[in-house]
């Protein structure tokens, strides 16, 4: 039932697809997190409630709209407002857009839990707000917001599929086309699965490594 | 420039459509109930092979992006001899993906139930479907709304994805209009709003929910 012979003409199309699939997931993830960084620092350090306000409907506003829409909007609703991108541009800006009010809100929960007294200490040694920033509340704040930012991580790369739907040639586009022309079903499903699988549990387990490393002070003195 | 009129004129074909919305992630979401607490039962059984295979449906359900397994469902069942209709396929698929979610948060709330209920119900011999359905199912729904109703607006969303199999949802009607007028900036940013007005009315019946459930 499984042809094999089919993946040596459709092999390098789908190793492509799956580079694509890795990137898209990449880029779209580090950017996603360092805007989702930025709103929770805002929403922290700006208290003007215009700010809030528009803060506070901008997450509502992707949080309670499918991907798929927020995609159409930007790739087919876009060109009407002079932002003509191509599919990649747009589905890297929408994994963007779409991850950065989640990961807000965990930056948000995490810089909330760093002890004040440690702030506090920083500020009192004379470290700058750069430095306290930097050596005391990101680390800190790491600790308890790491499981979550994987957690949303992993959710990312089943999004990514999505942008399938806008052409851009990632793992789920190729095989459709192989699909399309092969009807080779079977084999198609077995590439899906198995990537998905090996790579949801690479970046899990990434990620239990992580914690641990972030955890490690916890775990000696104990 | 933008035009509402092009909005206003679709807007009833556009709510019309959201019957099939409501109805795919409505049902995928009893389903997923219906499933997840089966799938529930397996994860905390004493058998070993039912945690295994509980842990495997889990796993795949969970790893395997909606979008590969809507094109599964529709695909490969009729490759097997199961001819279904799109709907019908769609619905169960939903409804599959959702019971791993679900069973993975009936699982936490079973953990917030004290053990001695469990114990009690066996020391005054009650069967044990009777424990399931009287003692344990019940509390482990109270305590798990929130994130039931959280569940339920993901399903709405990922309800979006049946476009790919051809039924007509708000996505997939907001596509033929848009593709009709032109006008594909008015009529994807109206089914935006349509779906986030959804998933307020479903937030705010669930706080009104919770607050009726709160013990």
């Amino acid at each position: 039932m499984i042809d094999l012979s089919l993946f040596q003409q459709y092999g390098p199309a789908l190793l492509r697809g799956l580079g694509m699939t890795i990137f898209c997931w990449l880029v779209g993830t580090v950017f996603a997190m360092a805007l989702g960084f930025v709103l929770a620092l805002v929403q922290r350090s700006v208290t003007a409630w215009p700010v809030q306000w528009l803060l506070r409907g901008y997450v509502e506003f992707i949080r309670g709209t499918p991907f798929l829409v927020q995609l159409f909007v930007l790739y087919y609703g876009g060109p009407m407002l002079g932002l003509r991108l191509d599919a990649l541009p747009a589905g890297l800006l929408g994994l963007t857009i779409y991850g950065s009010p989640y990961f807000a809100e965990i930056f948000r929960a995490g810089l909330n839990a760093v002890p004040v007294g440690q702030i506090e200490a920083a500020r009192a040694m004379g470290f700058p707000p750069g430095a306290i920033m930097r050596r005391v509340m990101i680390p800190v704040m790491l600790v308890s917001a790491l499981p979550a930012l994987v957690n949303f991580s992993i959710i990312l790369t089943k999004e990514t599929v999505i942008l399938s739907m806008i052409t851009v040639p990632e793992i789920m586009f190729e095989t459709q086309t192989m699909m399309a022309e092969t009807f080779a079903f079977a084999e198609a499903t077995l590439v899906l699965a198995l990537f998905f699988w090996v790579f949801v549990e690479a970046i899990s387990r990434i990620g239990r490594r992580l914690e641990r490393r972030a955890t490690h002070y916890l775990l000696d003195r104990s | 420039m933008f035009s509402f009129e092009t909005i206003i004129d679709n807007l009833p074909v556009l709510i019309a459509s959201a019957r099939y919305t409501l109805l795919i992630s409505g049902l995928g979401c009893l389903l997923g109930l219906i499933f997840g607490a089966v799938v529930c039962m397996g994860a905390v059984s004493r058998s070993r092979a039912a945690r295994r295979a509980a842990a495997i449906y889990v796993s795949f359900f969970r790893g395997v992006p909606l979008l590969i397994q809507l094109l599964l469902a529709f695909y490969l069942l009729p490759l097997v001899g199961v001819n279904v209709p799109a709907l019908v396929a769609a619905i169960l698929t939903v409804g599959l993906c959702a019971a791993a979610y679900i069973s993975e948060i009936l699982r936490g709330a079973l953990n917030a139930i004290p053990r001695g209920q469990a114990e009690a119900a066996i020391a005054v011999g009650l069967p044990p479907r009777d424990i399931w359905t009287r003692i344990l199912l019940p509390q482990a729904l109270k305590i798990s709304m929130p994130s039931l109703v959280n569940e339920l607006i993901l399903l709405v969303k990922a309800s979006s994805l049946v476009t790919v199999v051809g039924i007509v949802e708000i996505t997939r009607m907001s596509q033929s209009i848009a593709s009709a007028t032109y006008r594909p900036l008015e009529i994807y940013l109206a089914a935006a709003f349509l779906y986030l007005a959804i998933n307020l009315v479903i937030a705010g019946v669930g706080r009104t929910l919770e607050r009726r459930f709160a013990p």
